[in-house]
């Protein structure tokens, strides 16, 4: 074949690696278990609105013990509109990101009531100063899309600390939010909010920026808080995502397939609240369940068979047709050490490879509780890798070598091929933070350990990049709303923000 | 069977986490008319400790231990109403108010240690989950206990603690009782910093922090 009519040949398609753990038989079997649960024993809802929904759509009630016993034909109604493809945009309604299909969005692992102080290397409570250093610093990471209300400012009371950590979000940073409520009234100064920065609800509905979690509590249970965001948000034309998160063997069944009977039982009955709330609202089958440690009671975020459930449900999800969510690329170490990057290291390209759309994870360590901004940034790092696995190997070009080899000697320079010049970049990775300098290199700097590089890094990109601040005005009706919520729960005085 | 023979199966029951087992050597016990308070202190108090001791030296996991302490507490039942009938009063190490501070449904943690304490010789009332602040209170009065134990998973309810130590000054009640706190995100320096009496990492810790403080 000449080399003319090669490249009238097609390309050949770039395989997108994928892990599915589970067959289509079995899927279906845990998906027939858990109707037989939801119609059978019934699943607690803690909520007289979503009782009275499930009342209307002729579903038994028992009052008395708030338990409704869920049909599958009203379920299978409620998945029929559910939509599989979420769009979410950023703050200035711009940019687009798809949730939904094969896509990966990472977030920063969401609500951690301590910091690990980059400068002393303590864990510690943040205050108004860690979130905003928190939501520039996830500003300024291309791998982290979303950004999360991942930190619990500890110098503002109790009853404003969900609103206040999305109010200096929404200041700081561009990037679409993964949020959610601590208390049944916060979502109405939430969804204020975000309002104000679309510009109304309707505007706000047709391009939504935020996501609500909402949790299930292990087993079958939807407490009144997360069933009444899952209403909200859904009528505010929100996305909600259903954190469902047994423990295996302790709050849910030992063995991985029976949690994720539990799991998506759970979830579906999720779903069926948001679509009753309002038909064709957006909702995302997410979960954060753990491995629960028999030895220490603990629920490690790391182990693999925490990812194993994650990647199980995700495509349980995938095969339900909705959009997937997964707690994944985070650690129960205490610090970044080589615990910390295993963990999210494996959980990041896992995650990827299973294709769920919102990753929640990075900058986490110690079971969800302590955000760390070297982790996050080494973590940008690790979700790029993650990235560059699942974008596959492409054949860039017609025909792939031959045409290069033509006139080969063994004196043939490949770095100065313009070949090379034109795909490095595309191709290949070039780390910031890993170490992949020679050994006397490693020492002429200092011998860095890799948190230490990280946090030079943090204070660079401080440094360089100027905060991405809202339009004055936007921020003068935001702190408008803050404050007025404030005083409504009695709290007089708010930290001035930098 | 020997006293003594009967003695150790009622141990190795509780060790190995033979439920049945360890209620009908219980009902044997009864039929034979053996001195119940030796019963318990020779049969199944020394298989309690082992499980706790397995537990410490890495054999045991937590389903070994919480059984062991399920089996206790079943073998008890079934003792209970022979020696109220008796008058016999067992040795308590100490009575305790515990539950899942409100706003909390989260009750795992705080089942593992009621279990543990009341199977190693602590009187127990168990509030449950999603508890009042005001009822551990309540109860803790109308029972003359010892120890309140406030547990709380979430971050958020966490605060609850404080409060209900916050409850006990108000009231002038304050260091009438052991307040013990526990669950996920409590820690010595929580305990510390809201003026409580103890905290424990574990179910098994907790109930040695426990006698510790009761000098038992």
């Amino acid at each position: 074949m000449t080399a003319s009519r090669r490249k009238g040949k097609k390309m050949i398609k770039t395989i997108r690696p994928k892990l599915e753990l589970l067959s289509r038989r079995f899927i279906e079997k845990i998906i027939d278990e858990a109707y037989e649960i939801l119609d059978k024993q019934g699943i607690f809802v803690e909520n007289k609105e979503a009782l009275k929904l499930f009342t209307q759509a002729g579903m038994k009630v028992d009052k008395k013990t708030s338990r409704v016993h869920l049909k599958r034909r009203l379920v299978e109604k409620c998945l029929a509109t559910a939509p599989s493809v979420i769009k979410l945009y950023d703050r200035t309604g711009e940019r687009e990101y798809t949730v939904g299909g094969d896509e990966v969005h990472f977030d920063p692992g969401s609500a951690a009531v301590r910091i690990l102080d980059h400068k002393t290397g303590e864990e510690r409570k943040p205050d108004t100063k860690d979130v905003v250093d928190f939501c520039r610093l996830t500003e300024c990471l291309d791998n982290i899309h979303f950004q999360s209300t991942g930190l619990i400012s500890a110098d503002v009371p109790h009853p404003i600390a969900d609103i206040y950590r999305l109010y200096i979000g929404l200041i700081f940073s561009r990037k679409p939010v993964v949020t959610g409520t601590f208390r049944v009234q916060s979502f109405r100064p939430m969804k204020d909010l975000l309002a104000a920065v679309r510009g109304g609800d309707k505007a706000l509905a047709a391009k939504p920026m935020a996501i609500f979690d909402a949790c299930p509590s292990p087993p079958l249970k939807w407490s009144n808080l997360t069933t009444q965001s899952l209403i909200d948000a859904a009528r505010a034309g929100l996305p909600s995502e259903l954190i469902s998160m047994g423990l295996t063997g302790a709050t849910s069944l030992v063995t991985i397939s029976g949690t994720l009977v539990q799991h998506v039982a759970e979830n579906l009955c999720g779903v069926t609240i948001v679509q009753l709330a309002k038909k064709g609202a957006p909702v995302i089958f997410g979960g954060s369940p753990a491995s629960f440690d028999m030895k220490r009671g603990t629920p490690p975020m790391g182990a693999i068979e925490t990812m194993m459930i994650d990647a199980g449900y995700a495509q349980i999800g995938k095969y339900l047709n909705l959009p997937t969510h997964a707690y994944m690329a985070l650690s129960d170490a205490k610090t970044n050490d080589a615990q910390a990057g295993m963990e999210t290291g494996v959980g990041a390209v896992l995650g990827a490879l299973a294709g769920i759309n919102v990753i929640s994870g990075p900058g986490m360590l110690d079971f969800e509780s302590c955000q760390s901004l070297e982790k996050l940034v080494i973590d940008d790092e690790i979700c790029g890798m993650a990235y560059r696995l699942i974008s596959g190997i492409a054949q860039r070009d017609e025909p792939i070598a031959t045409d290069k080899f033509e006139g080969y000697t063994p004196e043939t320079q490949f770095l100065s091929m313009p070949h090379t010049k034109k795909w490095y970049r595309m191709e290949h990775l070039y780390p910031v933070i890993a170490d992949r300098d020679t050994y006397d290199a490693w020492v002429a700097l200092g011998k860095k350990p890799i948190a230490q590089r990280a946090s030079e890094h943090i204070e660079k990109l401080l440094r360089s990049n100027p905060p991405a601040l809202i339009e004055k005005d936007v921020r003068t009706e935001l702190t408008r709303i803050l404050t007025a919520y404030a005083k409504a729960n009695g709290i007089e005085s708010l930290p001035a923000l930098p | 069977m020997k006293k003594e023979e009967l003695y150790a199966k009622m141990a190795t029951a509780i060790i190995e986490g033979r439920k049945s087992e360890a209620e009908d050597l219980a009902r044997e016990a009864i039929k034979a008319k053996l001195d119940l308070t030796e019963v318990i202190e020779k049969g199944y108090v020394p298989g309690i400790q082992k499980v706790g001791e397995l537990w410490e030296k890495g054999d045991y996991f937590l389903p070994e231990l919480i059984t062991g302490g399920e089996c206790m507490k079943a073998a008890m039942a079934v003792l209970q109403p022979e020696l109220d009938k008796a008058k016999i009063k067992t040795k308590s190490k100490g009575k305790v108010v515990i539950g899942t501070v409100e706003g909390d449904i989260h009750d795992i943690g705080k089942n593992l240690v009621s279990s543990m304490l009341s199977a190693n010789g602590f009187d127990v009332v168990d509030l449950g989950a999603d508890v009042k602040l005001e009822k551990f209170i309540e109860k803790a009065e109308e029972t003359k206990a010892d120890f309140i134990c406030l547990s709380a998973l979430l971050t958020t309810t966490m605060l609850g603690q404080k409060k209900a130590i916050e409850l006990l000054k108000q009231k002038n009640l304050y260091g009438k009782y052991k307040v013990l706190v526990g669950g996920a995100p409590a820690n010595q320096k929580w305990s510390d910093e809201i003026g409580a009496d103890g905290y424990a990492e574990n179910a098994m810790l907790a109930v040695k922090l426990a006698a510790r403080l009761k000098g038992a």
